[in-house]
């Protein structure tokens, strides 16, 4: 067990950042810290770090009791969002900053230096200032710098959101690989559920200073523990009382087909490659359905058909606590009993 | 970087009412700044450089010169010592108090040097002072010498680093000196190879102003000074004792090379910055 966080609490004044955590992240692995903005990741990823302290709860890294340490003292690297470069010092000078406050002989830096630089792709801009790197570049440089002291756990805070998408998209990869490369035990900060789920080996889900789920991408996404997982990790449509994903619905219309819940085709929108097709239960629910494209021109739906919707069989589902979203007034009668008791789920 | 780029959007006003301004600000700091000083040098070198052949060869001008470049260089190093100090504290950390600190902070810039003066009297004085008795009596005496001079000088230029180190501070964020820490560094060792190099040109600005500031210091010294001839007499009392005693060339040699170090210290930092900034 690599990083053993038992019971932390950490307050701001009134507000709760993380309220009684508690996590394992294995070793060697790539652990995604997934919530929303505010949800508490990050303080926890500081927390990890030293960077900031907690109120309450226990921190072990790699078996050492790290809760009172200062962060010089933990060996962990530390990726900042918006790079943290320092700016005064070339690329080079940025990168063997943890070597030289470790008084390694210049030889050895050198060569570390080196190496480190052919690992991120940046041989030759070695004697460039930050300002002279491009956002991608400098969070590689970024990258390189903490790897330099051969961190016991790698810890990226929101490293890819300060990027355009290109380049994000790029990095994420370029981070995978990486990582099969090097190995380090790696914990990463994001909101974008993407991001998390192509990148990650395990991902902890947080969301209001609590942990709502931990486990592997496949896990998160077909067996989400709630709603709040269910929402936050793809799109998601109501039917009946049960959350479930677009892409998990049919749509028939033959005629003698009883199963399913009847409605009403209302729009019909293409965006690339999926169409997105809105139907209006006879219960009044606005319910979204995605289709390929290829599935659509089979169906031959179109705005106005009277179709049936149907879960496909063994697909995640989560009651939804909130109340049945009605369908906007002006495409139905205002419905009293919004809860659409009459349905059918069939599997 | 959005400092350049609110500098580079220049208002699209009326032509007219853009030259009335700018003649405006012109004559303003033409009739008040440059002409006055301007009229100094010429006084100064009214008699040729006679003037200064008199001052510079008078023993007690040059020990005055001397005092006043010892006083402002050790009430520099202070002020900068304290002041990068004060300004991580204000910007760096949270405590109960910061904000009468940083009005208390300022007061030197609103307090009259001349009150400096007497309230330094009325604590550190040798005969009736608050704790100047107990002082003297253990072989210190700080009013009527230099290190009363020092004080009062470095009350008076107190702000002027802190003001110029604070903003720079706030700018740079604490975001490269987490970096440091997490890669290993110890306090000391952030401070000296990330605060200080990213924060260099405000203390050098601070620093600057402080010199020009301190050189320049007249209330508050002559208060506590005694401004005895060859002893405690700085180089802006000899302006005001020639200028008294109608020796107007001396007053006026005095006064100019006094300007003269001031004007050469902002110039000297106005000429370097640009090159450093990006």
């Amino acid at each position: 067990m690599s990083i053993e966080i038992s019971n932390v609490g950490k307050r701001f004044g009134d507000f709760v950042a993380l309220d009684d955590v508690s996590v394992n992240i294995p070793s060697g692995r790539l652990t995604a810290l997934l919530g929303p903005s505010g949800g508490g990741k990050s303080t926890l990823l500081r927390i990890i770090a030293g960077l900031e302290r907690a109120d309450t709860g226990r921190v072990e890294i790699e078996g050492v009791d790290a809760t009172g340490l200062p962060p010089q003292k933990r060996n962990v690297g530390f990726v900042f969002q918006h790079y943290a470069a320092f700016k005064h010092l070339s690329v080079r000078r940025n990168v063997a900053f943890g070597l030289e406050i470790r008084k390694r002989s210049k030889d050895d830096i050198r060569r570390r230096v080196d190496e480190l630089l052919a690992l991120v792709h940046l041989e030759q801009f070695g004697d460039r200032l930050p300002a002279q790197l491009s956002g991608g570049q400098r969070q590689r440089m970024a990258l390189a710098r903490a790897l330099a002291v051969e961190p016991t756990v790698l810890l990226l805070d929101e490293p890819f959101g300060a990027l355009d998408a290109k380049v994000r998209k790029e990095l994420r990869d370029w981070l995978r690989r990486l990582h099969d490369e090097v190995h380090v035990t790696t914990v990463f900060v994001t909101h974008d559920q993407e991001e998390a789920l192509e990148v990650a080996d395990e991902i902890v889900v947080i969301n209001e200073g609590r942990v709502e789920q931990i486990g592997s991408p496949d896990d998160l996404y077909d067996r989400p523990a709630n709603e709040f997982v269910m929402r936050f990790l793809g799109p998601v449509t109501q039917l009946g009382d049960q959350l479930v994903r677009p892409h998990d619905l049919q749509l028939s219309t033959g005629a003698g087909d009883r199963a399913g819940v009847p409605g009403r085709v209302t729009r019909v929108t293409r965006v690339g490659f999926e169409s997105r097709v809105g139907v209006i239960t006879d219960d009044g629910q606005a319910v979204t359905v995605t289709l390929t494209r290829n599935e659509l021109l089979a169906l031959g739906t179109e705005v106005g058909d009277e179709v049936r919707i149907r879960l496909a069989p063994e697909s995640p589902t989560t009651t939804s606590t909130t109340p049945a979203q009605s369908a906007p007034v002006s495409l139905t009668k205002k419905f009293a009993s919004a809860g659409g008791a009459n349905l059918t789920q069939t599997s | 970087m959005a400092d350049r780029l609110t500098a580079a959007r220049t208002p699209v006003g009326h032509r007219p009412g853009r030259y009335v301004l700018r003649t405006v600000v012109t004559a303003y700091l033409f009739f008040l700044v440059a002409w006055p000083l301007y009229l100094v040098g010429r006084n100064a070198f009214a008699g040729g450089s006679a003037s200064f052949q008199d001052i510079l060869t008078d023993p007690d001008v040059t020990h005055a010169l001397q005092l006043t470049v010892v006083i402002a260089v050790v009430a520099v190093v202070i002020n900068t010592v304290f002041g990068v100090g004060i300004s991580i504290l204000l910007v760096r950390y949270d405590f109960p108090g910061k904000r009468a600190l940083n009005a208390l902070l300022d007061m030197p810039l609103s307090v009259s040097p001349i009150v400096v003066g007497l309230a330094l009297i009325l604590v550190y004085g040798g005969r009736d002072g608050w704790f100047g008795p107990s002082l003297e009596a253990a072989g210190f005496q700080i009013i009527f010498a230099v290190p009363g001079m020092v004080m009062a000088t470095v009350f008076v230029a107190l702000p002027l680093v802190v003001r110029e180190v604070v903003p720079v501070l706030q700018e740079v964020g604490d975001e490269q000196e987490q970096a440091a820490r997490s890669l290993g560094a110890n306090a000391w060792q952030t401070f000296r190879r990330i605060t200080l190099p990213s924060i260099k040109w405000g203390v050098v600005y601070g620093v600057v102003l402080s010199l020009a500031r301190s050189l320049g210091e007249f209330g508050a010294v002559k208060v506590v000074s005694g401004n005895v001839l060859g002893d405690t007499r700085t180089a802006t009392l000899v302006v005001e004792e020639k200028y008294l005693n109608f020796d107007k060339g001396g007053a006026y040699a005095t006064a100019f090379l006094l300007a003269l170090v001031a004007v050469a210290c902002i110039i000297v930092v106005s000429v370097l910055r640009p090159k450093e900034e990006r």
